[in-house]
């Protein structure tokens, strides 16, 4: 037992630290921004697009990968001490997407070839990615997806919308899973993945704008659009299972605890210059400072378990629920706190913090939602976690 | 990090599961509830056989292992909610001896823990209940060559059944309450000692216990004169570390138990363990056992290495009492009316998780001492 990081990674955590401290925009820190509402900044792909090349001349977007794919071999906790000094640093250029859960399905699943064709664009920072896996009809039940690839000589054609698409509007590669076989049964056993250019003709991006005013999703439209089959990863039809180890990591990816630790402290710092800071508010401070050290180590014990070569699963469910409704706790104490305040919005007379309390707080509705649902969260902690039975 | 059990201390969790379990059964349990002592001298022989008693001490004391073989054992006694001074003595007793005693004493009373033949308990709390320095308003006035303790303490575990108390008293006065507090470690049968079992809802020992002018040799000072009160905040640390791996152990039991009954139970057809409502309060129960165990390995863990444990302690006591609380109410909801029965083992859990909440500082008490950390 130890719960401590080692020298090595203690350093690594100041050699991030140094490096943020020089390059992060001025703006983003002086605004306290965070990793998911930093994007409703004007010339937030720019930025976050240089930084994400900066991180990568480092070396430090692909540290924990194995040597031969361009990676260091070190383990996965070098890739949470950089999200959370990102997170302490506000800073963007993370592309979780990419480097959180396209990467590591690629690792897994793909072939020789498709590792190495795409992990070089990953690692550098240069080639950002989306996912599209929901639809208009399906969510939560993903295995009913309907969008269909119909298979010809030497590609698929796909027609069909997909939608909540995430950094849609700007990503370079899209993580695409459809239907290849209506008859299948179980219908998960009819889906394939597949790995698309954002350039192929007939794709068409439509932004959706969220309730915070932010606009991070999409909606995508495929027309005709051709892919070769060297594009599909894990194989024709067994989509399903790279979902399925995909969803594992991108429950993993966000370290959402950090930016809610580091959300706390602004919250105490703005009570204490408001003369806020009575019992009850320090007891509620302390309250979320416990529940985010809870989360911290759900999170802890995901990474432990992946340096150690297990895989995390229902941890990970456990993790990504802890983060998020923790962010979300932090987020509505933030309104409480700011009182008639919380209601100005960036830009307004008397606003405090930049708008973030709001700001945050909107966006944190879709904590809840994103990644899968806390609902399906639980289904799979109870389901898979304590062999809970299915409702057939 | 770490979050792993090393091969000794899986040894330990393995010996003392399967110990307890063949020991301490649900029939065992509720007869110690209701037994005056809460402990048979057979088991306690037992346990000594076993080398229980010397977890945590110095081996040159006859100790063995260190805190989180202990923090494992306390697990898994919490898992069959075991009740009888084992807390008392080896988590309370034992720390304020370590950290405060003489070598003299530390040799007479470590040898004689680890051996089983002293059972201690530490008298803290007054009728104000509080865990602050103030609240120590018991008194010890110099005589001669003795002190003479008046006052009285309520909630002492076990005192019933001690040989030694270890008592909290104010022997100076000072601006800050922390100065001018004395340990004094008192043989039970000095005149002058009245002990009262308290009758309370868990059914585990915990007296009122009044000195009337009683007589303490200086030779009985635990520690520096008027210097107890940093003594007893590394011995409340330990102690709130314990309770919570007792509490882990409750909440992995009670959660074990709500699934068997969730798989085996069927209503509309279908085990009530298919039912998304109860699968989600199933899976909220697991998310608060494994956060609770973490937050406790921590604090265990850094009062292990020796590092400050304050803030890590704080955030464990407060986390998993109300992880612990949640827990067990879940637990009954699952049940439905056979939870609610006094027949069934469940409220033993419940109320046992109530009265560890409290003790050495509740909730508010926790988070409180956690803000001093940040605001």
């Amino acid at each position: 037992m130890d719960f401590t990081f080692s020298p090595e990674e203690e350093a690594f955590r100041k050699q991030v630290a140094g490096f943020l401290e020089k390059e992060v925009p001025a703006e983003y820190r002086e605004k306290r921004l965070t990793f998911f509402d930093m994007s409703a900044q004007h010339d937030w792909i720019k930025v976050h697009r240089a930084m994400a090349e900066k991180l990568g001349e480092k070396g430090w977007l692909s540290m924990h990968w194995p040597r031969e794919y361009g990676g260091q071999d070190v383990s996965p906790f070098y890739r949470l001490i950089l999200r959370e000094e990102l997170s302490r640093y506000h800073s963007p250029g993370y592309d979780s997407i990419g480097c959180g859960i396209v990467a590591p399905a690629i690792l897994l699943k793909g072939s020789d070839e498709q590792k190495k064709r795409h992990l070089p664009g990953i690692a550098s920072g240069k080639v950002m990615w989306c996912e599209t896996l929901s639809e208009p009809n399906h969510g939560s039940d993903l295995a009913a997806i309907e969008v269909f690839a119909k298979e010809e000589a030497d590609c698929f054609i796909v027609n069909g919308q997909k939608i909540w698409t995430t950094n849609g509007h700007f990503a370079d590669w899209n993580a695409l899973i459809v239907r290849t076989d209506r008859a299948a049964s179980p219908n998960y056993r009819g889906l394939t993945f597949f790995l698309v250019d954002m350039k192929t003709p007939g794709i068409t991006v439509n932004p959706i704008i969220n309730m915070a005013g932010h606009h991070e999703f999409n909606e995508v439209f495929f027309e005709d659009v051709h892919i070769p089959k060297e594009n599909i990863i894990g194989g024709l039809n067994k989509g399903w299972y790279v979902v399925m180890s995909l969803l594992d990591y991108e429950r993993t990816t966000d370290t959402a605890y950090a930016v809610a630790g580091t959300y706390i402290e602004d919250l105490a710092e703005y009570a204490k210059q408001n003369n806020l800071l009575d019992s009850v508010t320090k007891n509620r401070l302390a309250q979320l400072v416990a529940e985010c050290e809870v989360a911290r180590l759900h999170h802890y014990r995901v990474t432990w378990m992946q340096s150690k070569g297990m895989v995390p699963n229902t941890e990970s469910a456990m993790s990504k629920m802890c983060g998020f409704e923790c962010l979300q706790h932090v987020a509505e104490f933030g309104m409480e706190l700011a009182g008639q305040y919380s209601q100005l919005a960036d830009g307004s007379a008397r606003v405090p913090m930049f708008g973030r309390i709001p700001s945050i707080y909107l966006r944190s509705f879709g904590h809840s939602l994103e990644q899968g649902t806390s609902e399906i969260d639980r289904d799979v902690i109870a389901q898979r976690g304590l062999g809970l039975p299915r409702l057939r | 990090m770490d979050f792993g059990l090393n091969e000794q201390q899986e040894m330990m969790q393995t010996m003392a599961r399967d110990f307890l379990t063949g020991e301490y059964s649900d029939k065992v349990l509720k007869a110690m509830v209701k037994d005056e002592k809460g402990f048979t001298p057979e088991l306690w022989k037992k346990m000594v056989g076993m080398n229980l008693m010397g977890l945590s001490l110095p081996e040159k004391y006859g100790g063995v292992g260190d805190f989180l073989d202990l923090t494992v054992v306390l697990e898994e006694m919490g898992r069959v909610c075991f009740l009888g001074p084992f807390f008392s003595t080896v988590v309370l007793g034992a720390s304020a001896i370590m950290e405060a005693g003489s070598d003299e004493q530390k040799q007479k009373f470590l040898h004689g823990i680890a051996e089983g033949k002293i059972i201690m308990t530490l008298a803290l709390t007054e009728p104000s209940a509080k865990y602050t320095a103030d609240a120590i308003q018991v008194r010890a006035k110099p005589q001669g060559n003795d002190y003479i303790i008046s006052g009285t303490k309520v909630f002492v575990t076990d005192a019933n059944v001690a040989d030694y108390i270890i008592c909290a008293a104010r022997t100076g006065e000072a601006k800050d309450p922390q100065g001018g507090i004395t340990l004094f470690i008192v043989d039970i049968n000095t005149p002058g000692i009245t002990c009262k079992l308290l009758k309370t809802i868990a059914g585990d020992k915990q007296c009122e216990v009044a000195f009337d002018n009683v007589k303490v040799s200086r030779d009985n000072v635990l520690g520096e004169m008027g210097k107890g009160w940093p003594y007893i905040e590394k011995v409340l640390q330990r102690a709130n570390a314990a309770r919570c791996a007792e509490m882990v152990g409750m909440a992995e039991q009670v959660l074990k138990m709500t699934l068997d009954y969730a798989k085996e139970r069927a209503a509309f057809g279908h085990p009530i363990g298919a039912f998304q409502s109860i699968q989600h309060r199933c899976a909220d129960m697991l998310i608060d056992v494994d956060g609770s165990r973490f937050a406790t390995y921590q604090a265990a863990w850094r009062i292990n290495e020796g590092l400050e444990a304050g803030r890590e302690v704080a955030i464990a006591k407060a986390w998993v009492s109300q992880a612990c609380r949640r827990v067990m109410n879940s637990a009954h909801q699952v049940h439905g009316a056979i939870g609610f029965s006094e027949d069934h083992i469940l409220h033993f859990y419940t109320k046992r998780a109530r009265a560890y909440e409290f003790s050495f500082g509740g909730v508010d008490f926790q988070l409180e001492k956690l803000a001093e950390h940040y605001v």
